[in-house]
């Protein structure tokens, strides 16, 4: 690994001045307490693991301290995209 | 065997160095293995399973062979003498394999910087040169690194023969670096190994800065450097790798790599030996024997497996007299301890192996297979290796990365080509776009050779493939025996390709003779993956200076040199250093032990007043109209309802439910918070807040700061801490009605703008006192020259705080315990329709009954300590439990908790501990038994609250 | 010179470890997967339970994953008692597992250190001597005077950045030979009649009317009566064909070693806080590892600076190991679950058994987990020891959590 991971607001940075957080549009719950133990379950613990693009969660910490989504390729750690928070996940091809 | 002149040597200075015991001599810009040659050693080291004799097979990198101990100025295991620089004082011996660690710990310091650049080149032969040169004509940042202390690459062993823009090849080279080393851009790094190739054109390489230097080199600059390397475009240049044939006895010393003979008398103007055989499948090895010859070697022979070399080459041999035997192998080397004489024959097929049917005399073998390209950082970085039939070898495909391979590592074999092709793709690198434009296909070389890698014989007990792991064809055949068919599984099997070369010589070997024996084509087996790093690293140039203070961040509170200089022993919690408790001196000059100053400090807090530095807690400014809500969703419990100026205690949960952090929040201003986090935690908690914040509700306009720098904190603590703050803050009304608890005020405090906290962790009456960092020494003394007040560590809060049931969190929580665990109930809010971890309370195991709780122990014997982290069990357990070493087990015994916290304590006269119980809070009265040793120690289950549990002290 | 038998020193095996087989069109049970896991379920359910219609397919070359690439620490000093269960219960196969295999392991049991640094890591480091002694695990305390006589060379002065304030110490505990775990499992169940194929990736679960009925490869479609899942770092990709999703997350986990060096180090030491853990091999070489890289990857390469960050806190704890030098890197891709214990049970589609989530630390279980597992496979439910490890525990919030408290991994 090592990526340069390139921040939206920062530009490229290398990998070490990042935080992962694992994948990206896992909502909070609207109403936790209308989910049944395995909705709520599947909230807490379970997460794609695609070998494959995936979009994912990155916060600079050593940087600009911003959370960002990335898509990128599990199988070869080519980063396709960043984009931000809140911003839908970009098509590719 | 050094020659009279000729080579890079400084022959006007001498170095004196020993090798197992005997004094040598040698000259600046010799290796290690140059001079051992010129001294006449031919055995370096012993192998490591067999113990055959082992000598010098190459003068490069690759060596697989001549692995050596540094004994002085410092030891260091496992170096190929063809890689050691020698230097006045060297003291080294051979190695059977194995190497030495030093028992001392290293002087020599390590660092490490980071470059980008442009365009990184590696290797400063012919290829990388060009390469540099052409990039660096248009100002493009670059930077050359070389693994060798002067830059020319294969050019230095060539030389005198090779001639570029009109000078000698090396001093081309010489000249060129120099005129890049010129340009402002441009880094020209020697003696540098580029190591590893990681993804986004991340390059990691070694600068050995003062190795060569031996006992002179100076204190103060580091001996070994580690660049971390992020550049635009790679160009590897890194060249090529002479092939080794397998036949019987090819491990004596006295078998050599052609190539690296000819480096021994062209660079460094040494014989390698005085009569010679060359044994070769490829035309290179004719410069050798030419060379050789011209020097005054007696070449005895040229066997060339193929049908003929050629015309020109038989007529410059012929020319030199000697004999030549196309078709031709050799059968066997043979000699006690080196190479004495060689036993060659008409190279037949497998089924009919050649026999003997010339003997030489010779104490020197040259070799030559061919040339493999160094395509280890190339297959680093991602790219695909192909194998060219023609080649009879591993080429660079495509990569991913923008990089591109120029000149011999890419099957480049002529000069000419080499500075054209790294010339170009220096100019191609500019572009930017190198990688999408494929380099231009490489002619198929015309001097090129046979592939041929292995003498067929009917035994193949002595032909080596990896030397230095004494792995033979022979043993090849045994994993292929066992029906491995996967060159990984007979690496394995056979150790094959492991050692410190990591195969360089020895990998493709390996694949040719596998398949030969089983029949198959090399490039269907394929070659086990180069991995980082490209040569041996040392560890300590990988550590750099990130030791001792420098591993992880020190920090000290405004306060530090005070507890320093008043006896304090230290704690280490996250990354602070705090006072764990005060040690005094005693009367009789003895120093206080733990228990004691304890004791002591816990009774002050109780019966009078002492304060701690509590400066190391967490502290977050939270402000923004949403800041309520924000707290509200993060907190177990209410904090939107704070009043300003009051405070509140709170407990934060993941969303699984557990227990995360705790601390206070003051409300400071209707929009305005400021909350406290262990010490330990927080920066995750910041983190924490940040990460809902910004992913899951932008929506809430709330900023958040650490101020924990910006504050120092001083509790204040004990029945009569009201006294001492009123005497230090005349302005400040401090009576329980004026100053109820948990509301805060603002004050002068010694003069100090303060902020004054009434908050308690001991139950006691209690203040913590908030300034500025740098005024809180004038705090501290101040309060100190009243008189009355004793300091104290972690260790008395500890204590204090477990009296009275608080739970410390990491210490009395593990992640796996949610607030009513704790027996918090009360700090979980039933208004709040929701808050992080909520849902995870009603989950089927968070509702069982049989959790473990939190409850206090009485041990049954007040003097009984129970060490923390003991276990307990129900009654119905035998007299004893534990493991003899070597015994038979015990039967196993379920546990119910363990003790999370133990303490003896001033205020109850006793030890009390408490713990996490199944189902603890229903067995309040309960025996227990807690094995401790060998022994059932019997403990009663309480409340957790132990002391006060009326609260009546807080207000003093 | 007298050279002793080339290959003196390589295993004995008079007949071949296992050979390559054609898929067949179907098997009774298929295993996805051979790494240890794989091999070792396979060798039981042909012992144990006589289920020798048995095929593992791999897919790439046998018992080349995570299995080839770690650094063999086995241990059973968990925290917990359902851990303590089938770590346990592997550690005693272990120690007759040569005898059992006839294949030599080179398992050798040189005890483990587990170093504590400061105040909290002693509570929790006892906590777990405690656990383990209720749970007859061998485990003792170590003040860091006895850490030195376990293993001189360990730095127990003040001066290191987070002195070393004691250790857990299991004597029982050590290393093994991986690859020689593999190649024995994999003879012994040749010869019981399990096959192997190499170079058959499973590329998707088939499941008709909520059962598995076999699997798809490039070779074809293979029926299976039963399908097991030991695809380790895999097998959140393998599950997805059948849409069963699993609370796992794959990170690469590097190791490294030196070159052969004299013996210095007679022990296992790991340490949490200083983050490394180091044995030295049979052959002289240190091996060393720490922790993941913090990103979801399937690329079995981690990132330099994890590397160099493991090397600074080698230097802490062993400042002799100053000038031994890396000769190789390397990495595998691990599944790691949320309480960093495993998943070994029944999974939502019938016929389809789930073995994953090991992390960092499944080789020490490679004959626990095939034992276990064998039984969960025969008879349709978990075994005793494996009952706890449920994927169900996420639900019910019963987690097994060994790294929330006295965290150790590996
Ligand atoms: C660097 C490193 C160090 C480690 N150190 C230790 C340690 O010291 N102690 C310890 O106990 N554990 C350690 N581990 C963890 C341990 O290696 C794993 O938990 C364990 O090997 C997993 O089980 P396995 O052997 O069956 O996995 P693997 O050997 O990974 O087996 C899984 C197999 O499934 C195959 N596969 C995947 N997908 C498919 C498919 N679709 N079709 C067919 N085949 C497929 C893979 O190719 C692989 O061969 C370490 C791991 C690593 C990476
Ligand atoms: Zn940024």
């Amino acid at each position: 690994m090592m990526l340069l991971i390139p921040c939206p607001w920062c530009g490229p940075r290398d990998e070490a001045e990042f935080h992962y957080g694992g994948q990206a549009h896992v909502a909070y719950p609207e109403n936790p307490a209308a989910l049944s133990d395995e909705e709520w379950a599947r909230y807490l613990f379970f997460r794609d693991n695609p070998k494959g693009a995936f979009a994912e969660r990155w916060s600079h910490s050593a940087g600009c301290r911003r959370w960002f989504n990335a898509l990128r390729d599990t199988a070869t750690n080519e980063i396709h995209a960043v984009y931000r928070v809140g911003e839908p996940r970009p098509v590719t091809s | 065997m050094r020659r009279e002149s000729g080579g890079r040597v400084d022959r006007s200075r001498t170095l004196r160095f020993r090798f197992d015991g005997q004094d040598y001599t040698g000259h600046p810009g010799d290796t290690l293995a140059s001079a051992l040659l010129a001294g006449g050693v031919r055995q370096v080291a012993t192998s490591v399973k067999l113990g055959r004799p082992r000598g010098i097979f190459s003068a490069g990198s690759e060596e697989p062979n001549a692995v050596v101990q540094i004994e002085e100025p410092f030891p260091e295991p496992m170096l190929p003498a063809t890689t050691v620089e020698l230097y006045d004082g060297l003291v080294a011996s051979s190695l059977p394999g194995q190497g030495r660690l030093a028992t001392g710990p290293d002087p020599a310091r390590y660092d490490a910087v980071h470059a980008h650049c442009d365009v990184l080149v590696v290797g400063a032969g012919p290829a990388g040169l060009a390469a540099a040169r052409a990039a660096a004509s248009t100002g493009a940042r670059v930077i050359l690194a070389d693994e060798q202390p002067e830059p020319g690459g294969g050019l230095l062993g060539a030389w005198p023969a090779d001639v570029v823009e009109g000078l000698l090849g090396a001093e081309w080279a010489t000249a060129t670096a120099a005129h890049l080393k010129a340009l402002p851009e441009v880094r020209v790094l020697a003696r540098t190994t580029v190591f590893g190739y990681y993804d986004d054109n991340y390059l990691v390489a070694v600068e050995r800065r003062t190795n060569h230097l031996g006992a002179a080199a100076p204190a103060h600059v580091a001996r070994e450097r580690i660049w971390r390397i992020r550049a635009r475009h790679v160009v590897l240049a890194t060249g090529t790798h002479e092939r080794p044939i397998a036949f019987a006895g090819n491990d004596l010393p006295g078998v050599m790599l052609a190539g690296s003979a000819r480096t021994y008398l062209n660079r460094y103007g040494v014989l390698p030996g005085r009569r010679a055989v060359v044994f070769t499948a490829d035309d290179s090895a004719y410069a050798a024997a030419f060379d050789l010859a011209d020097a005054g070697v007696r070449v005895a022979a040229i066997l060339d497996v193929r049908p003929s070399p050629g015309e020109a080459l038989a007529r410059e041999v012929a020319k030199r007299g000697i004999v030549l035997l196309a078709g031709h192998v050799v059968t066997a080397a043979q000699g006690d301890g080196q190479v004495a004489s060689v036993q060659a024959g008409r190279h037949r097929p497998e089924a009919d192996p050649a026999v003997a049917e010339h003997a030489f005399d010779a104490d020197l073998l040259l070799v030559s297979g061919g040339w493999n390209p160094v395509v280890h950082l190339f297959s680093q970085s991602g790219g695909r290796l192909r194998f060219d039939e023609t080649l009879g070898t591993l080429v660079p495909g495509d990569s991913r990365q923008a990089v591109e391979v120029a000149g011999a590592a890419r099957g480049v074999d002529t000069l000419s080509g080499c500075l054209a092709d790294g010339a170009a793709a220096g100019e191609r690198a500019l572009g930017g776009q190198a990688a999408a434009a494929a380099p231009p296909p490489v002619d198929v070389p015309t001097a090129g050779g046979q592939a041929f890698w292995l003498v067929p014989a009917s035994d193949y007990a002595a032909h080596f493939v990896d030397m230095q792991r004494d792995v033979t064809v022979a043993d090849l055949h045994r994993a292929t025996g066992a029906g491995l068919r996967s060159v990984e599984h007979i690496k394995r099997y056979t150790t094959a390709g492991t050692a410190h070369d990591q195969g360089k010589t020895s990998g493709l070997l390996t694949t040719a003779a596998v398949a030969h024996a089983l029949g198959e084509r090399m490039g269907e087996l394929g070659i086990t993956t180069f991995r980082a790093p490209y040569l041996p690293v040392s560890f300590a140039a990988l550590a750099g200076r990130d030791r001792g203070p420098l591993h992880d961040p020190v920090r000290v509170t405004a306060l530090h040199d005070w507890h320093v200089a008043n006896g304090a022993l230290f704690e280490n919690v996250g990354h602070w250093k705090r006072p764990w408790y005060y040690q005094r001196v005693l009367a009789d000059g003895r120093l206080e032990d733990m228990e004691t100053a304890v004791l002591r400090e816990c009774r002050a807090a109780r019966e009078g007043v002492a304060m701690m530095d509590a400066s190391t807690l967490g502290k977050i400014d939270v402000i923004g109209p949403d800041a309520g809500e924000f707290l509200d969703r993060l907190y177990t419990n209410l904090m939107s309802s704070l009043a300003v100026g009051s405070i509140r205690y709170g407990v934060m949960c993941r969303p699984d439910g557990m227990v995360f952090d705790d601390g206070t929040v003051i409300r400071l201003a209707e929009d305005h918070f400021l909350l406290t986090t262990t010490t330990g935690n927080a920066a995750a908690v910041l983190d924490w807040m940040e990460e809902w914040l910004q992913t899951e509700w932008p929506s809430l306009r709330v900023y958040c700061t650490s101020v924990t720098e910006q504050w120092a904190t001083v509790a204040l603590v004990g029945p009569r801490s009201r006294e001492v703050l009123a005497g230090l803050a005349p302005g400040l009304a401090v009576s329980t009605a004026d100053f109820p608890f948990m509301t805060w005020r603002e004050a002068e405090v010694a003069g100090i703008p303060a902020r004054v906290c009434r908050i308690s962790f001991s139950g006691e009456l209690a203040f913590e006192i908030n300034v500025t960092s740098w005024e809180v020494s004038r705090l501290w003394t101040a309060i100190m020259d009243s008189g009355m007040v004793t300091p104290y560590g972690t260790e008395t809060m500890h204590v204090l705080r477990a009296e009275k049931g608080y739970p410390i969190v990491g210490q009395d929580t593990d992640g796996t315990v949610t607030p009513q665990d704790l027996g918090m109930s009360w700090v979980v809010s039933k208004k709040k329709a929701d808050f992080i971890g909520k849902r995870s309370f009603s989950r089927a195991d968070t509702v069982r009954a049989g959790r473990k709780q939190l409850v206090g122990l009485l041990p049954e014997d007040p003097d009984f300590l129970l060490p923390e982290g003991t276990q307990l069990v129900s009654t119905d357990v035998p007299a004893t439990v534990g493991t003899v070493r070597g015994g038979a087990p015990p039967r196993t015994v379920p546990t119910l908790g363990h003790v999370t916290s133990s303490y003896r304590s001033a205020a109850l006269g006793r030890t009390f501990a408490l713990a996490l119980v199944s189902g603890g809070q229903s067995r309040l009265g309960e025996r227990l038994y807690a094995p401790v040793g060998d022994a059932l120690v019997p403990v009663t289950v309480t409340s957790h609250v132990l002391y006060d549990p009326e609260g009546t002290r807080r207000d003093g | 010179m007298t050279p002793r038998t080339p290959g003196a020193d390589l295993p004995e095996h008079p007949d071949r470890l296992w050979s390559a087989a054609e898929p067949k069109a179907s098997y009774d049970v298929v295993i996805v997967g051979a790494g240890g896991h794989g091999l070792a379920t396979a060798y039981y359910l042909a012992k144990n339970h006589g289920i020798t219609n048995v095929a593992v397919l791999e897919r790439g070359w046998l018992a080349g994953g995570n299995m080839a690439r770690n650094t063999t620490i086995i241990r059973s000093n968990y925290l917990w008692d359902e851990s303590a269960g089938i770590y346990e219960h592997a550690l005693k196969l272990w120690e007759d597992l040569e005898e059992e295999l006839d294949y030599p392991l080179l398992f050798s049991q040189r005890g483990v250190l587990n170093l504590a640094h400061s105040l909290q890591d002693v509570r929790d480091s006892k906590r777990r001597v405690e656990a383990n002694k209720l749970n007859g695990v061998d485990a003792e305390w170590l003040d860091p005077k006895q850490v030195k006589e376990v293993c001189p060379i360990v730095d127990i002065s003040p001066d290191v950045r987070y002195p070393v304030l004691g250790a857990t110490f299991q004597p029982r505990a050590g290393i093994a030979k991986h690859d020689h775990v593999a190649w024995g499992f994999a003879r012994a169940a040749a010869a019981l009649g399990v096959e192997f194929i190499e170079h058959c990736e499973v590329t998707g679960l088939r499941v008709t009317g909520g059962r598995v009925t076999g699997v798809d490869t490039p070779r074809g479609t293979i029926a299976a009566g039963r399908v097991a899942l030991c695809a380790a770092g895999h097998t959140s990709v393998v599950a997805a064909t059948a849409g069963i999703g699993l609370p796992l997350q794959s990170h690469p986990l590097q190791a490294l070693v030196s070159e052969l060096l004299e013996p210095v180090h007679p022990t296992v030491v790991m340490s949490n806080a200083v983050h490394v853990y180091v044995s030295q091999a049979h052959k002289g070489e240190l091996v060393m590892g720490a922790g993941i890289d913090a990103a979801n990857s399937y690329r079995q390469r981690g990132a330099f600076h994890i590397i160099e960050r493991q090397m600074a806190a080698a230097l802490e704890l062993f400042p002799v190991f100053a000038r031994a030098h890396v000769l190789r890197t390397w990495g595998g891709v691990v599944d790691v679950s949320p309480d960093a214990s495993p998943i070994v049970g029944l999974a939502p589609v019938e016929g389809l058994y789930l073995n994953c989530g090991w992390g960092t630390g499944g080789f020490k279980a490679t004959p626990g987990v095939g034992w276990c597992f064998a039984h969960t496979i025969a008879h349709g439910e978990p075994h005793p020891l494996n009952a706890p490890f449920s994927l169900d525990r996420f639900v019910t919030g019963a987690l097994v959590d060994e790294h929330g408290a006295a965290a150790v991994a590996h």
